[in-house]
């Protein structure tokens, strides 16, 4: 029973009319890991995390969590399966018509899990793991800077403390100091909670910090898979290119020719 | 014989996609419905969603029908003392706002106000993965967002034309008295006495069915609308010209069925 990874991906393939994004990508998540997917900027990083979520029907190929096809699960079984989910999107994605704390603690009320009345204490709660002062409860999100939104859609991720959580893109627009506290909620979530996490990130420090396992995907597939403590010393040409931001490699000549 | 192939390909592919718009917006109306009848409900959204188009549309839809009743008055006067029919405005006017105009107009500025509104929102939601957000935590978009709005839209235009048909009659009674020269009271009593319950509950019918045609056109371009602000953009102009021709149409048909 252990040995079933969390998420296994199988063939999974998605075509927008004519471009071909995935094309067969196979992936094992392990439960309680941190995995990092890496990959260029279109690759395809934030359509496989939305597959996984059921946002985007794939053309081909097998999800599994836990187990169990998720594709062919019935659709009251595939919600409470998402009800153990939490997911940070690349854009935030707040609710803009609510103020903060009602988005922080909006699967928590969804759920019947909290009354009104705690809703604000929680928020409160949650905001200060993220680095955010209470009064920020207050606020729209439309009165929030992009990094602070960014948080608080982290806070909202994780208030209902899901069992595997997505982070696209986690620090992006966070100055250095604030990634790294980021960073280190996402292990706390892995080690205190035992949660499974799945990070997308472009930054090598950050992946190295919240990632047990990185995956890469280029042209739509998963091209590498292993420690990533390691990156940037893989022995795998591609990555260790990408890992170091290097402008001479495999990856940039496939792009020229 | 090209010409003539490429035409008929053209009009093919034009039904076709028409026939495909229906089935969906079908469905999609179905789906909203159906999450009406099981929990959970959002009696928060619901209310807010009836106070903006019960609430908010008072001031522009008693505009208009003030303003309706009032030129009815004055046209069917003109017209009508050609042949001596003067004394028939006050039935004229209470006919055409009650059985038509009350619901067609406030029908026509509630599109314009609130189908344009909810494809805007539900749209922008849309483009910025707010959508996808709701199925992420734990909620329905189409139960938490669509539902409600279907309801208070149903609900609340049934009571604007209730007022639209009020105001329309006073519009009249304003005219006639003021300047046509009729007495208050002759004119309010022959009001009354014409009036057939059959042509006010005929009128909220059509209320509630623009009511819903217009937040589920609204509702729908929205929730389908792709492409950043060009597309929100393009949702709502669809959901206002969508809801408008509808309301026409339908106006004609439910005539049809209560009066022809
Ligand atoms: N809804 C959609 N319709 C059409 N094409 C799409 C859609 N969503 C994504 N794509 C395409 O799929 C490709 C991969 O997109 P995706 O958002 O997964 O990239 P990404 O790997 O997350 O990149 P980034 O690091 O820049 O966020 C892109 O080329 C994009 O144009
Ligand atoms: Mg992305």
């Amino acid at each position: 029973m252990t040995d079933t990874p969390k998420i296994r991906l199988r063939g999974l393939t998605k075509r927008f009319g004519a471009k071909t994004v995935l094309d067969g990508v196979d992936l094992d998540i392990a439960a309680g890991h941190g995995m990092v997917i890496l990959g260029g900027s279109g690759s395809g990083k934030s359509v496989t995390i939305k597959c996984i979520l059921g946002l985007i029907t794939p053309d081909a190929g097998t999800i599994e969590i836990d187990g169990r096809d998720i594709l062919s699960m019935p659709r009251r079984e595939r919600e409470e399966l998402n009800d153990r989910i939490g997911m940070l999107f690349q854009n935030g994605a707040l609710f803009d018509s609510l103020p903060v704390w009602e988005n922080v603690c909006f699967k928590l009320l969804a759920q019947k899990r909290i009354t009104r009345a705690r809703a604000r204490d929680k928020a409160a709660e949650v905001l200060a793991q993220v680095g955010l002062a209470a009064s920020v409860g207050d606020l729209s999100p439309s009165e929030l800077s992009g990094g602070m939104q960014k948080r608080v859609g982290l806070a909202r991720a994780i208030a209902a403390e899901p069992e595997i959580i997505f982070f696209d893109e986690p620090t992006t627009g966070l100055d250095p100091i604030m990634g790294a506290v980021i960073d280190g909620l996402i292990v706390d979530c892995v080690k205190t909670l035992g949660a499974t996490a799945v990070s997308i990130t472009h930054d090598m420090a950050s992946a190295r910090r919240i990632g047990d396992t990185a995956a890469m995907l280029h042209k739509g597939r998963m091209v590498w898979t292993g420690s990533a403590a390691e990156l940037g010393q893989t022995g795998n040409a591609m990555v260790d290119q990408f890992a170091r931001g290097e402008r001479e490699g495999p990856i940039g000549m496939e792009l020229r020719k | 014989m090209t010409l003539i192939l490429n035409v008929l390909a053209a009009i093919g592919r034009g039904v076709l996609g028409a026939c495909r718009s229906v089935g969906a917006i079908a469905l999609f109306a179905l789906d909203g419905v159906s999450h009406l009848l099981r929990p959970p409900f959002y009696p928060r959204l619901f209310g807010r969603a009836f106070l903006e188009i019960g609430f908010f549309s008072l001031p522009v839809v008693s505009l208009t029908a003030i303003f309706t009743g009032m030129v009815l008055a004055l046209q069917s006067y003109s017209g009508f003392s050609r042949f001596g029919a003067e004394s028939a405005v006050a039935n004229v006017v209470v006919l055409s706002i009650t059985r038509e105009l009350g619901p067609v107009l406030a029908g026509l500025m509630v599109a314009g106000r609130i189908g344009a509104a909810f494809a805007a929102e539900i749209g922008t939601m849309r483009v910025t993965d707010q959508i996808d957000a709701l199925t992420t935590l734990s909620t329905n978009p189409m139960k938490y967002l669509v539902a409600p709005r279907l309801l208070a839209g149903t609900l609340a235009m049934p009571l604007l034309v209730v007022v639209a048909d009020i105001l329309g009659v006073m519009g009249g009674w304003l005219v006639g008295t003021t300047k046509l020269g009729f007495g208050s009271t002759t004119y309010l009593a022959s009001t009354l006495n014409f009036m057939q319950a059959e042509d006010v509950i005929s009128g909220l019918v059509k209320a509630a069915v623009f009511g819903f045609v217009i937040t589920l056109m609204g509702c729908y371009h929205g929730y389908n609308s792709r492409g950043g602000a060009q597309g929100v953009g393009g949702a709502t102009t669809a959901a206002v010209v969508s809801s408008s021709i509808l309301i026409l149409a339908l106006d004609y048909v439910l005539t049809e069925m209560f009066f022809g």
